[in-house]
């Protein structure tokens, strides 16, 4: 989550002080990103350095400065939510790794690791639902910060699902034996940053 | 109090070379004002857990048993009764009436238990409006959206006073905000104290319940613990 362009849209409603912006940032996300009132601050001034926004000039350091939102600072606003996040390069996910690890494993049995994880995976949703039952229909940046946690973890439990039932249909029917052949291909042993 | 156990419950399909062994001792106990799912994968056994656990078959071996009561010990006709009138079930591919209405479908486990035929349209009317489906009343199935089926005999498995509701893929035809409204639907109903058990390939909805089971090759093979409370999640250093 990039602090710096929360403050910009805080502020594009109008000038605030470091405080009421922290406590505004943490009210609008369900409180789920505590926030410290240093980093409020730090991100303030290389905004200001930067000309997106400007403070009272008169004001002193502290909490009664106020900010406001410059015109440059509003185009970098409506230019941030346009642009989509990099989603390109696969991140390197352990959970894939470690499933990786357990099939090249004499004695291991991948699809009880598989399990042990779908297990834990699917009691932090567990949680996240209980928190999303709890909620009322007014704290909707809250409600969606928990959605999204929900839909990534539900991710992982297909793709161990997936990997669940790869590995099903081969223990019944195995492919001939290549010895040596490596788990992924080069290119993408690179983008997953395995080393090689 | 328990509403449901399974004993040792195993259910062969077939003889010889075709048998197929769909569930092997499986045990399972839920309370009542307790939702249970179960996950596993496709053939793994679920909806002949569900079958069985609804008396709409009978186990190989072992024992089911309802409200302290075996479903061996019971005639056919008690365990239609006790069909009717404790359990609601919804089934995977719908099992709605074509030749009737939603409301009738959803009115009729009501009247064949001798409910007057006013109360059961007033009761099946208010299910249907609690799925935002008030406005489908009068329309026949296959009139019908597949999530709007699905709606309906939602409607129909908690309508009345049922003790027992067990749902094969209640969402499977839904949306992601349809599939939601069911399930606070049905984690109603265990609030108010029905046992209730759901079948799903879903883990977000899976995620509602209090106890999930994960069945493979008609095994239990793992189930999730008692969750921690939910402020572990809120944690700072968890949020980085
Ligand atoms: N009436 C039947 N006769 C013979 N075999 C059956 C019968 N009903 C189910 N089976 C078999 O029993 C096994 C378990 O079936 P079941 O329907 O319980 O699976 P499931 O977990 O519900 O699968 P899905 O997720 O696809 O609905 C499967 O191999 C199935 O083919
Ligand atoms: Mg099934």
């Amino acid at each position: 989550m990039s602090v710096r362009h929360a403050l910009l849209a805080l502020l594009s409603e109008g000038p605030k002080y470091g405080l009421q912006l922290r406590q505004e940032f943490e009210a609008r996300t369900g409180e789920v990103w505590p926030l410290n009132i240093g980093q409020v601050y730090t991100t303030l001034q290389r905004l200001e350095r930067d000309g997106l926004v400007e403070s009272d000039d008169e004001g002193e350091e502290g909490p009664q400065k106020g900010f406001r939102i410059t015109a440059d600072g509003a185009a970098e606003l409506a230019e941030w939510l346009r642009t989509p996040p990099d989603m390109t390069s696969p991140p390197r996910d352990e959970l894939v790794i470690k499933v990786l690890v357990a099939l090249t494993l004499p004695g291991v049995d991948v699809r009880d690791v598989v399990q042990v994880h779908r297990r834990y995976v699917v009691e932090l949703m567990q949680q996240w639902t209980r928190l999303k039952d709890d909620a009322t229909d007014d704290e909707v940046g809250f409600l969606l910060v928990v959605d999204a946690e929900l839909f990534r973890l539900d991710a992982v439990i297909r793709w161990l699902d997936a990997a669940d039932g790869r590995l099903a249909r081969l223990a019944a029917d195995p492919p001939p034996v290549v010895t040596g052949s490596p788990l992924l291909p080069p290119r993408l042993r690179r983008r997953m940053g395995a080393r090689p | 109090m328990t509403a449901l156990e399974l004993r040792d419950v195993s259910k062969v399909y077939g003889v010889g070379p075709t048998e197929v062994h769909a569930l092997r001792n499986v045990s399972l106990t839920v309370d009542a004002g307790v939702l249970v799912a179960v996950m596993g994968p496709s053939g793994s056994g679920k909806s002949t857990l569900l079958t069985i656990a609804g008396s709409l078959e009978l186990p190989t071996t072992g024992e089911v048993i309802v409200e302290g009561t075996s479903l061996a010990s019971m005639s056919r006709n008690e365990r239609a009764r006790l069909r009717r009138r404790s359990i609601g079930y919804v089934f995977q591919d719908f099992n709605l009436l074509a030749g009737l209405t939603s409301l009738e479908n959803v009115a009729l486990p009501l009247e064949l238990d001798g409910v007057g035929a006013k109360r059961a349209r007033v009761a099946g009317m208010q299910a249907l409006e609690e799925l935002g489906m008030s406005d489908r009343a009068s329309r026949f199935p296959d009139e019908l959206s597949g999530g709007e089926r699905q709606r309906v005999a939602i409607a129909r498995a908690v309508v009345g006073d049922r003790h027992l509701l067990l749902a094969d893929e209640p969402s499977g035809a839904l949306d992601s905000v349809n599939a939601e409204g069911v399930i606070r639907l049905v984690r109603a109903a265990c609030q108010r104290g029905v046992a209730g058990v759901i079948v799903t390939h879903d883990a977000q909805l899976a995620s509602w319940a209090d106890r999930v089971v994960f069945l493979r090759d008609g095994r239990i093979v793992d189930q999730t613990m008692p969750p921690p409370g939910p402020e572990s999640l809120l944690t700072p250093d968890a949020r980085s």
